[in-house]
């Protein structure tokens, strides 16, 4: 297994130091505010994803047979659940990404219960969408 | 003021759901059951099921007697005439379908089928699609600015091609009584059918077919406090002689042979297969355990509920609310708070309630709302869960804020 991405790695060790909801909350918040935005440009219909009740736009973006996404959404927290979604998948050979065991990641982060497959929470539309993409 | 639910703990799953921490004020989308109802369930599994309406045998004539029945009992329910008025179909939305898809008038190009602007897509869908089947125009009754459909500007869309009024009791979404005696006189002018969609509404006033007037009636049990799987339709016995065979199969016919066959009238006729039996007889019981309960006392509490929701969102002036509810439900926006992250933060404190469109898309849409939150109630509800929600709510906006 290789090492953590440094983003993972930090995402890690601040998840879990939070204790209870409201630590994490801020900390998604926080991690969201650090998202780069996209532009207006592309957050058009072609880059939305479908099967969010929040606005999700995702953009693929890096050399050939990386995995590296940029993302964004309206909503806040969605933003800090995508933030750290990209800092463990971006920068990964493409191969690994097909291996990774991404409800293991957001388990480890305390927030797994927002991987649902629900329409309430985009974050499972996201994830299959970049497998598909990938 | 106390706001405690005597009935509160007839309903399993609404402690279970508080020992485990969550608040449960979405009972718009399902209600919990009463054990009456679970009971009924567990008893016709374990004292041995079987088919109903064919057999000889004692336990299909013990299942059809209960399920028959309860056919009966609906008729009381609903002060219908005559218990051949009831059929039961597999959900509200199936039952809503089964008009469209078997309701056998003389449609000419260019009639109208008038909904409202609130409708949940289950009583919006249906008709649009029949509209494109047949070219049909559908026409929109627009709304209040309370949130009920807008009786003067209904006058005058109701007009002499409309053939069909369909319209909701109670938006699932602003909480408001649709004024109904008003708008089917209106249809009834014109000569045109009516169908009232109770699924909120009878859930919170019970309803009296005969002093309503509607040729049919849809709702669903499972937010009836009974089981999934089961809705109902009453059907007027002029108008179910409108009504032809739309699925087709076992237990609807009286006689086929390879090429031909003929069909039992309703109710039979439009119960193909083998109906939610278990699911019909729980139902028996739900409604056996709403009658068994003083009905001023449970709309007294629900309205004191109700009431001190409204009054603990309007103490928040960062809420905005949708229409003026009346009854049973309220729906908010946060302005500058996106609708999902309050979700998703009161979720993590353990309160169930909706963000979304709440199957009314073009209701949202025409209201510039992307979606909102909901709070909908059970007589079940209880101070403490409002308390808990409101506190839930401050802490959530506090840091959205």
């Amino acid at each position: 297994m290789n090492p953590l991405p440094d983003a993972a790695q930090t995402a890690l060790e601040q998840f879990s130091q939070a204790a209870g909801w409201e630590q994490r909350a801020r900390l998604l918040l926080e991690w969201g505010q650090r998202l780069a935005p996209l532009s207006d440009a592309e957050r058009c219909t072609a880059n939305q994803v479908q099967g969010c009740s929040s606005q999700v736009w995702l953009v693929a973006d890096g050399p050939a047979g990386a995995s590296q996404w940029r993302a964004d959404s309206d909503a806040r927290l969605l933003r800090g659940l995508l933030a750290v979604l990209l800092a463990r998948i971006n920068t990964l050979p493409v191969s690994e990404l097909a291996q990774l065991d991404i409800a293991d990641w957001f388990n480890q982060l305390g927030l797994q219960r927002q991987l649902t497959p629900s329409r309430s929470n985009g974050l499972h539309a996201v994830l299959q969408h970049i497998l598909k993409h990938a | 003021m106390s706001l405690i639910s005597p009935w509160r703990a007839d309903f399993p799953g609404i402690l279970s759901l508080h020992d485990e921490g969550q608040t449960y004020l979405d009972s718009a989308a399902t209600a919990q059951k009463p054990q009456a109802v679970l009971d009924a369930l567990r008893d016709y599994y374990s004292r041995g099921a079987a088919n109903v309406h064919r057999a000889q045998h004692l336990p299909a004539q013990r299942a059809t007697q209960a399920f028959e029945g309860v056919r009966e009992q609906l008729a009381g329910w609903l002060n219908a005439a005559d218990s051949r008025e009831i059929i039961f179909t597999r959900s509200c939305t199936e039952a809503i379908n089964l008009l469209a898809y078997s309701l056998d008038i003389p449609w000419q190009a260019g009639d109208e089928i008038v909904i409202s602007a609130l409708e949940h897509h289950a009583n919006l869908l249906p008709w649009q699609q029949l509209a494109q089947r047949q070219q049909l125009s559908l026409r929109i009754l627009p709304l209040s600015a309370a949130g009920e459909i807008d009786l003067q500007q209904a006058a005058a869309l109701i007009g002499p091609r409309c053939r069909l009024l369909a319209v909701s009791q109670l938006s699932n979404v602003l909480g408001r009584w649709n004024p109904l005696p008003a708008l089917l006189e209106l249809a009834r002018a014109q000569g045109a059918l009516t169908l009232v969609d109770g699924a909120q509404g009878c859930v919170h006033q019970r309803p009296d077919l005969a002093a309503l007037g509607c040729d049919f009636y849809v709702f669903s049990a499972h937010k009836l406090y009974s089981a999934d799987g089961v809705g109902v339709l009453y059907a007027r016995q002029q108008a179910a002689r409108l009504l032809r065979p739309w699925q087709f199969g076992g237990e609807m016919l009286s006689h086929t042979d390879y090429q031909q066959a003929s069909f039992l009238p309703p109710p039979l006729g439009l119960e193909a297969g083998t109906p939610p039996i278990a699911g019909v007889i729980a139902l028996g019981a739900a409604l056996r355990y709403l009658d068994g309960l003083d009905a001023q006392a449970v709309a007294r509490h629900e309205a004191a509920l109700h009431h001190a929701l409204l009054d603990g969102l309007r103490q928040r002036p960062a809420l905005r609310l949708l229409g003026t509810p009346q009854c049973a439900l309220a729906s908010f926006v946060v302005d500058g708070v996106h609708g999902s992250d309050l979700a998703h933060l009161l979720a993590e404190q353990g309160i169930a309630i909706r963000h979304g469109h709440h199957c009314a898309q073009p209701l949202l849409h025409s209201l510039g709302l992307p979606g909102a939150c909901r709070v909908s109630l059970g007589l079940y509800n209880d101070g403490e869960d409002l308390a808990r929600l409101f506190s839930a709510l401050d802490n959530a906006l506090a840091l959205l804020q």
